[in-house]
């Protein structure tokens, strides 16, 4: 399998997802926002369709996007009056409506389209793989060096207001690292699934874990396996890649309640 | 009318908390407090008390700087609240409810969270400051439970950790925002007790607001009670006994 040039490629980026995804989405189950990554990923829809019809780079479209998108869902629930998940669901809406008009007035309804729907392994170049590294490799460092912060702030988001800590500055940090994960994990495992891999081996991990540091290590090993192990699958088997490693997460989610609840009764 | 108690303006500790006049709405019309004055001295271990719905916690959120008052002024260790340079100062602990995080957060993981205001937000945490969570967690007493997950703890305990996440911040002020709901009648006691120690030997200003105060009664000095405004403000001991129980506060 690896002596394929595409495969190797498919790899090596998807090492790289599988590590970023669950990184960034920890922070966002632990807000509970498990669903931004979402409302993200159809933002960037909207933003493939605008690369498509302005006849540039769909991914870097995606990527600006998505950025927009996540400081946007931020600014509306902190600042726009907006109540509960509302803010998520007017930009996870909008984006998806926007993308569907682009895309057929870019008259691009076809299988260049699908690539990024559902992810495509085979699409993936050198040139991506350089792309991914790089961004994957920025927003990791800021995740390393802003762990301590990032973390302590969600357990009491109010108690590190009054401490003067600069709460909203964290968050939209954790937006930003949330819309580069999905511009660039995207090419894996596609729009609609992109978020899956950053929240389910998170909750997964949740089920076994005895600390947050803990939870994190565990999130990003099940990411990354999950990934690889879905590629592997999906390469022999010939199932869809993308949805190969959400269902492998998904099925890391069943063992891990399971071993949580048998080692709970202990 | 006059500044509460004992307030000298321009002493040279002031005051940890002084509110001067504050009325508060949040529809206008239907004042929740109305013209209190309120002076605490650094120092001072004192329940803030009343009916839910009294104004207690938007008393609690003027003093924090989190709300702003429609009339009148409100300085936080002698500056005003919403934009106090010396907020690191203020260990707050919120009503449990809203303490969050999905993810299984160590003892030591939720004390050392309230170290950021003094470490900074990035990069590991230094020396000096690891020593003083782990002082705070000894303080409280949960030493042997430091990794434990916060959830396995009982809920008397996982209030300790909380009290030892405000002391990592080594606060002038502690401010603690219902802390015996969900704790049994032993375990008030003991964080009574924890929190008169904390008041002596650290000297750190304790504000404690609930609707009860049955456990704090015998260690606080100075009782408030609000409801709409400042109903009462002296010594536990000089309360009407009427009000002891405080659903009667309003009689």
């Amino acid at each position: 399998m690896l002596e394929l040039e595409f495969m190797r490629l498919a790899f090596a980026v998807g090492a790289v997802v599988g590590v970023l995804a669950p990184a960034v989405g920890f922070f966002l189950v632990q807000r509970r926002q498990s669903l931004v990554g979402d409302g993200i990923g159809h933002v960037a829809f909207a933003g493939v369709a605008a690369g498509y019809l302005l006849d540039v780079s769909p991914a870097l479209a995606a990527l600006v996007a998505s950025l927009t998108g996540a400081v946007a869902i931020e600014w509306l629930r902190t600042r726009g009056r907006t109540v509960g998940d509302q803010a998520l669901a007017l930009v996870f809406y909008t984006g998806i409506a926007l993308g569907v008009v682009l895309v057929s007035s870019a008259g691009a309804l076809d299988v260049n389209l699908f690539q990024y729907l559902f992810g495509s392994i085979l699409s993936v170049s050198r040139g991506d793989l350089v792309l991914v590294a790089a961004l994957g490799a920025a927003a990791l460092l800021a995740v390393a060096v802003a762990y301590r912060g990032l973390a302590g702030v969600t357990l009491d988001e109010e108690g590190a207001r009054v401490q003067g800590l600069p709460v909203d500055r964290l968050n939209v940090l954790v937006a930003l690292l949330a819309a580069t994960t999905v511009a660039v994990a995207m090419r894996i495992v596609g729009i609609l699934l992109v978020a899956a891999l950053m929240v389910l081996p998170v909750i997964a991990a949740g089920r076994v874990a005895r600390s947050m540091l803990q939870t994190l290590a565990l999130a990003v090993a099940v990411g990354l396996g999950s990934v690889l192990a879905g590629l592997t699958l999906s390469y022999y088997a010939d199932l869809a890649p993308g949805g190969t490693i959400v269902l492998v997460a998904a099925a890391c989610f069943v063992v891990a309640s399971l071993a949580g609840t048998v080692a709970g009764r202990r | 009318m006059q500044v509460g108690a004992g307030v000298a303006p321009r002493s040279p500790t002031p005051p940890a908390l002084e509110l001067r006049g504050v009325s508060f709405a949040y529809v206008p019309g239907r004042p929740v407090l109305e013209r209190v004055d309120l002076g605490v001295e650094q120092g001072e271990f004192v329940a803030i008390a009343g009916p839910n719905g009294g104004g207690k916690t938007t008393l609690l959120r003027l003093a924090l700087g989190l709300e702003r008052p429609d009339e009148g002024t409100v300085l936080l260790l002698g500056e005003p609240a919403e934009s106090c340079s010396r907020r690191r100062e203020v260990g707050y602990l919120a009503q449990r409810s809203q303490l969050g995080g999905e993810a299984p957060a160590t003892v030591r993981e939720v004390v050392a969270a309230g170290r950021l205001a003094r470490s900074g937000l990035l990069g590991p945490l230094r020396r000096r400051d690891r020593a003083v969570v782990d002082e705070a967690i000894a303080r409280v007493g949960l030493t042997e439970r430091a990794r434990a997950p916060l959830r396995t703890l009982s809920g008397g305990m996982q209030q300790r950790a909380f009290i030892a996440k405000a002391l990592a911040s080594e606060p002038s002020l502690l401010v603690l925002d219902e802390p015996t709901t969900g704790v049994d009648a032993d375990a008030q006691e003991a964080l009574a007790s924890l929190l008169d120690e904390l008041n002596r030997e650290l000297g750190a200003t304790v504000l404690y607001v609930s609707h009860e105060f049955g456990a704090v009664e015998g260690h606080v000095r100075r009782l408030v009670l609000v409801r709409g405004g400042i109903v009462f403000d002296g010594a536990p001991q000089d309360l009407p006994g009427l009000w002891h129980d405080p659903s009667h506060a309003h009689a």
